[in-house]
């Protein structure tokens, strides 16, 4: 049995397939828009920032040429085949890889101490004067949105060359940073186990102690860790203004072109980064299996 | 009920747990332990600090209020804050281009053979470990002193990350909207362009943006290794302690971040919409 499809008129239809095709013009049109200001954007930037093919394309030889050259001893040879002689400076190195590792240490601590105590301050939930929450939340603004270096070559002049200048400045870019954090996580908090507390008589700061610390302390711990990878990538460049760190070394073998020994600090500094990025993870992510095994 | 009779009754949840609690003091005594260390082995001592802060409160009170010295300058300063953003932007947008492709090789659900994709990945790391100023130094060599080495700076280092972030967004998507496309008649491709590919955009295009306010930060140091951009003008400022000029120049910076990252939140939250960030 046949059984008859119904069918629209045509002109019934037409409009929808006009309508259709009048919405589908309209995307392409807003698409090609965008595209068209895109292209603007570039074409702008790009003649703002210099950008000359010419001398990319031409000199790009260099760069392959300059990696090339970092790999190579004074001798002609690869770096891997004397290692002796590649890692000559290992010993001075590898203490002042410790240095950066202890300033970021430092800045980190210094830091996480500031934002935490800040961000009581700067958190909706916890009892405060908005006047104070606003001054808090624009002072961690104002530590995390002015570049570290920056605050490094201004202490530099103030606390003279070496480690401590770099710790402050990281400091106060780490308080910026977790400042921010830290007030979200208090502010997602679940308020009941501190009113449980304050029912058994407990005062603010035993309801702080007993109620918002336990859920708040393992994130807190994890940004922490999680700043401290950013902040040994920041301490390794500290030293090119002078603020402590194997910076000083990686920056005076680059301009000096003291070849080989550029890719043994950039090596050194690579693995270090990594090492680091995989303990924290590890312990962040011990931390957080606890967390969801209790 | 008295405490010395639910003390009678519940021994276990009164008695001290020393084992907990050498726990809790070892977490807390290691870290101050390493502090007061770090503190000596970096020859931190209190008069430097404070002598430091007395100056530093000088050079504060100096930056107020501050200023620009003449037009000309002002004018400088200006096209240098157009550099540094001209630098974040190109250099942002280079760097997703490149990584495009290297996130697809990276990413599981493309790339099953697990050696190359090991191979991409390290690589991918090693970028990333080396810092954007350092990028800076070895692009001089290449490309001459100026902004455009502070482009090709952002991308390398960038590149890194990109790659990494793509290659997650990639393999985080959902293959059923691939296999919809395809079941419906259309070829690999048509799974690729109208299945993934819309998947996988937004997420992309809100990294990108992410991206670009925080290099819009990066751009403004690059230029104290001589890569263009606002940064120079802040080295040779505070090397002549210009302070007037120096809090200006932050002030400038400040700003410039704070719009970016206002334009942009819009511009993310029009690409995202309301779906919830991965």
């Amino acid at each position: 049995m046949a059984t008859a499809i119904p069918h629209r008129p045509d002109a019934q239809n037409q409009a929808l397939v006009d309508g259709y095709e009048a919405a589908i013009a309209a995307r392409r049109r807003r698409t090609l828009l965008g595209i068209a200001i895109l292209a603007a954007l570039i074409l702008a930037a790009a003649r703002i920032s210099e950008v000359d093919l010419g001398t990319f394309f031409g000199n790009l030889g260099r760069f392959t040429s300059y990696i090339g050259r970092i790999f190579t001893l004074e001798d002609g040879h690869l770096v891997f085949t004397n290692p002796a002689e590649w890692l000559w400076g290992l010993r001075k190195w590898l203490r002042l890889l410790g240095e950066t590792l202890l300033i970021a240490y430092l800045g980190t601590v210094i830091g996480g101490l500031g934002a935490f105590g800040l961000s009581f301050l700067a958190a909706r939930n916890m009892v405060v004067a908005p006047w104070l929450r606003f001054s808090a939340r624009r002072f961690l603004e104002f530590c995390r949105t002015v570049p570290e270096l920056v605050f490094a070559l201004i202490f530099v002049v103030a606390f003279g060359l070496g480690p401590l200048p770099g710790v402050l400045a990281l400091g106060i870019h780490t308080m910026g940073a977790l400042g921010k954090l830290f007030a979200e996580v208090v502010e997602n908090i679940d308020m009941k186990p501190v009113e449980g507390v304050a029912a058994t008589g407990a005062n603010w700061a035993q309801g702080v102690r007993f109620g918002t610390l336990p859920q708040v302390l393992s994130n807190f711990v994890s940004y922490t860790l999680l700043r401290f990878e950013v902040n040994v990538r920041g301490a390794a460049i500290m030293g090119f203004v002078g603020a402590g760190g194997i910076g000083q070394d990686l920056v005076e073998a680059i301009r000096k072109f003291y070849y080989s020994d550029v890719s043994a600090i950039l090596m050194l500094i690579v693995v270090t980064v990594m090492l680091i990025d995989l303990v924290t993870e590890r312990a962040r992510h011990a931390l957080i299996g606890r967390e969801l095994g209790r | 009920m008295d405490l010395a009779a639910l003390t009678a009754r519940h021994p276990s949840a009164f008695r001290p747990d020393w084992g907990r609690r050498a726990v809790v003091a070892a977490c807390v005594v290691a870290p101050v332990a390493l502090f007061a260390y770090a503190l000596a082995s970096l020859d931190v001592s209190w008069s430097r600090v404070f002598a430091g802060l007395g100056r530093l409160g000088d050079f504060v009170g100096l930056m107020l209020p501050p200023s620009y010295g003449t037009t000309a300058k002002l004018l400088t300063y200006l096209h240098a804050l157009a550099e540094t953003l001209a630098i974040a932007f190109l250099g942002t947008l280079l760097a997703a281009m490149l990584a495009l492709p290297l996130g697809f090789l990276a990413a599981r659900n493309v790339i099953p053979t697990w050696i190359f994709r090991f191979g991409v990945r390290r690589f991918l790391d090693t970028v990333r470990s080396v810092d954007t100023l350092i990028w800076a130094l070895i692009w001089i060599n290449v490309v001459g002193l100026g902004p455009f080495a502070g482009v090709l700076a952002i991308m390398s280092s960038d590149f890194g990350a990109f790659g990494k972030l793509f290659s997650e967004a990639i393999e985080a998507a959902d293959n059923k909207a691939v296999e919809g496309v395809e079941s419906a008649g259309g070829s690999r491709l048509h799974g690729v362009r109208f299945g993934l590919l819309p998947q996988v955009l937004p997420v992309m295009a809100s990294q990108v943006l992410y991206f670009f306010e925080s290099n819009t930060r990066s751009a403004t140091i690059i230029g104290i290794v001589g890569a263009g951009g606002i940064g120079q003008y802040l080295y040779e400022e505070i090397k002549v302690l210009e302070w007037g000029h120096v809090s200006f120049l932050v002030l400038l910076v400040l700003a410039a971040v704070v719009l970016i990252d206002a334009v942009s939140a819009r511009l993310r939250f029009a690409v995202i919409g309301n779906r919830p960030q991965r």
